[in-house]
């Protein structure tokens, strides 16, 4: 958010970003929706897409790529990316798992779902396991507050958790090949 | 049973479909609009229904639209916000996912009163599953003619665009979610201008909530003296709760307004009472509500029944009353800690706040870090009155009601439940246990409340 700052670093070892031609397409049409001279509005349907095709994450090559593709200056978008917290300024793991813990959510055992979480993946919240598999993230309302507890991966959300559905969840996410985008890509 | 003008066909065959939807008496405010209505006359309607904003201030929505400005040659727009990120609320998502097209009905009627011939709908982009429904629907609409040039021969052009956010519960806020969607940082800002006279890219713009725009279509197909009837005094029409916390029956529920709130939390047809145990503490309209203990929600300080209306819920001010806010109802069992609850609550607004007001950016920081020490056994008496201070002078003291939407529930639950505040501060190797009080509730000796 705002109030929390987000540092703009080059990680090292990052690989070179470009557009797929099927994502320049979607681009195109989401600029279209906007006046002559307005596409500066369709940063953050892009940044979204820059991240689904960065495997979850943006970096500066992936930042530097939208501001081309916009015409917009370097800073106008880190300072985009940098506000929201959708966007991950830094590599995560394969399933980014996303828990509730505002008050409606703890009032029904959100913070049992955040330590059950940590402690079957031996992370803390904002870390990722070392095989690169998962990240847990705690989030604010996701407006899921009356099946809660709550987490949500990728476009998914899943409702009404237990412990035990938690641990079914992550046994088939560690078969899955893929990673669930908040997008289609 | 209340009447259900929202809902009503909710869980209907393809309702979610074009053709379910118009099986089912949809787009029929279009074609009573577009053919039969003049724009004023739209307007006039939904002047007489008395329906008020229900994102949450409740502003009254004819008054709003007849602000807008109309400097010739200028385009006008509908901007529906989507964002829905107030803690507690939920109920749009179950509108937008259930019954799209009464979305996309209402604005398209509502931007023929306007004379917007583009609108968008700003989502949250959490709700991205939301989103695909919604391109579904409007594509649906679209090719069916409901959308498009000269829509049912009128002359009336329309097109919706789906625009989606990233993450920022200020992003709800109306100009910082026109920020938003020009693409920048979710900065609101300062009013005037309103939105009315320099909006989305410098023109005249309406931001109104999901739900305000669906209630349109009702107001619309039977007139606006006919919602006026439902409802109390200046709270007419029907309200969705989203209802969570400790209740049975968590869910979204469309109430006519006036219903008691003794009814609505208790009734196996809402929230079927308190699960398990006893009430402590209701919060009626999302976290930036005032906290009300259990005996201020059922009753007024004037010990009469308190009502599920805009009116009702204020009565007697933040001294012992609260507000209907967005309708995101959650309620408190005794196994729940109210200094927990506030840290928590705290937690959610500093690192929401944009961080352009220092009191809001700092504050809510400094609230949050005497929260926390409190919550975990470490505060000290002076603490209480310290939170009280930090509080009282972030509210009013903003660009944008972020600041007093932090500031009230820590007053509130100082101002109920200052004893649980004393207790954690004299008793700090207890409140270390978070669930401090599940075995042993606390025992709260309620104020007499002055008449
Ligand atoms: C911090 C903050 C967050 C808000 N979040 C929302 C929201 O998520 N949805 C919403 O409809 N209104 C929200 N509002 C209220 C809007 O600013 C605006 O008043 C509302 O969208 C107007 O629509 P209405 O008149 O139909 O209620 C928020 C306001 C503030 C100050
Ligand atoms: S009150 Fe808070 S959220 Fe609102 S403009 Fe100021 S800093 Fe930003
Ligand atoms: S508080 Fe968790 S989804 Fe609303």
């Amino acid at each position: 958010m705002g109030a929390t700052i987000k540092a703009i670093t080059r990680t090292e070892g990052t690989a070179p970003f470009a557009f797929s031609e099927s994502a320049l397409a979607e681009c195109r049409t989401i600029i279209a929706r906007y006046p002559e001279g307005r596409g500066k509005s369709a940063l953050l349907p892009i940044l979204h897409i820059a991240q689904a095709e960065n495997d979850g994450w943006l970096s500066v090559d992936a930042m530097d790529a939208v501001a081309q593709l916009l015409g917009l200056r370097h800073i106008e978008v880190y300072e985009v990316a940098s506000f929201y917290s959708m966007f991950n300024l830094h590599p995560v793991g394969r399933h980014v798992l996303e828990v509730c813990q505002t008050t409606p959510c703890m009032l029904r055992g959100s913070d049992d779902i955040v330590a059950h979480v940590e402690k079957r993946l031996g992370i803390h919240a904002g870390e990722t396991t070392k095989d690169g598999l998962f990240t847990l993230k705690t989030v604010e309302c996701l407006g899921s507050c009356g099946t809660a507890p709550m987490l949500q991966c990728g476009a998914k959300y899943h409702e009404d958790l237990t412990p035990a559905k938690v641990d079914a969840l992550i046994e088939t996410l560690r078969n899955e090949p893929t990673r669930n985008n908040y997008t289609d890509r | 049973m209340g009447r259900k003008l929202l809902l009503e066909h909710v869980g209907k065959p393809g309702i979610q479909g074009l053709e379910g939807y118009r099986a089912n008496g949809g787009y029929r405010s279009v074609e009573k609009a577009l053919r039969t209505l003049t724009p004023e006359a739209v307007l006039e309607e939904v002047k007489k229904s008395g329906l008020r904003g229900r994102g949450g201030a409740g502003f009254p929505t004819g008054m709003k639209w007849s602000f807008m400005a109309k400097p010739p040659g200028v385009p006008r727009y509908l901007v529906v916000n989507a964002d829905e990120s107030e803690p507690g609320t939920f109920k749009d998502r179950y509108l937008m996912e259930r019954i799209p097209h009464l979305l996309v009905e209402g604005m398209i009627t509502a931007s023929f009163a306007l004379g917007a011939n583009v609108s968008y709908i700003y989502i949250r982009g959490e709700y991205f599953y939301i989103h695909r429904i919604l391109e579904r629907a409007i594509g649906e609409a679209r090719a069916a003619g409901w959308l498009g040039k000269n829509i049912l021969g009128s002359g009336f052009d329309h097109e919706i665009h789906v625009q989606i956010g990233a993450g920022a519960y200020i992003c709800g806020e109306e100009t910082a979610l026109l920020e938003s969607l020009e693409g920048k940082r979710g900065n609101p800002r300062i009013k005037p201008p309103f939105p009315a006279v320099k909006g989305l890219y410098d023109c005249p713009t309406v931001v109104n909530n999901v739900e305000t725009i669906a209630a349109v279509v009702p107001i619309i197909n039977d007139g606006g003296e006919e919602y006026a009837k439902i409802g109390v005094g200046k709270s007419t029409g029907t309200k969705l709760i989203s209802a969570g916390g400790n209740i049975k029956r968590p869910g979204v529920y469309e109430i006519e307004l006036g219903l008691p709130c003794e009814e609505f939390l208790n009734s196996d047809e809402w929230c079927g009472g308190v699960e398990g145990r006893a009430l402590k503490a209701v919060v009626p309209g999302g976290s930036s509500v005032p906290i009300v203990p259990a005996e201020l929600f059922f009753k007024t300080a004037k010990f009469e029944p308190r009502l599920m209306t805009y009116e009702s819920l204020a009565d007697g001010g933040f001294q012992t009353g609260t507000m209907l806010g967005s309708g995101g109802f959650y309620a408190y069992n005794d196994a729940q800690c109210i200094v927990r609850s506030t840290w928590n609550h705290t937690r959610f607004y500093h690192h929401e706040s944009c961080g352009q007001c220092s009191p809001c950016r700092e504050g809510t920081g400094w609230m949050e870090k005497v929260l926390h020490r409190l919550e975990h056994g470490h505060g000290r008496m002076d603490d209480i009155d310290l939170l009280w201070d930090i509080q009282k002078r972030i509210e009013g003291n903003t660009i944008c009601p972020l600041g007093d939407a932090a500031a009230w529930p820590v007053a509130s639950a100082i101002r109920h439940f200052r004893d649980e505040f004393e207790f954690h501060a004299t008793h700090p190797t207890k409140v270390k246990d978070p669930k401090h009080f599940e075995k042993e509730p606390f025992v709260r000796k309620p104020k007499p409340v002055e008449a």
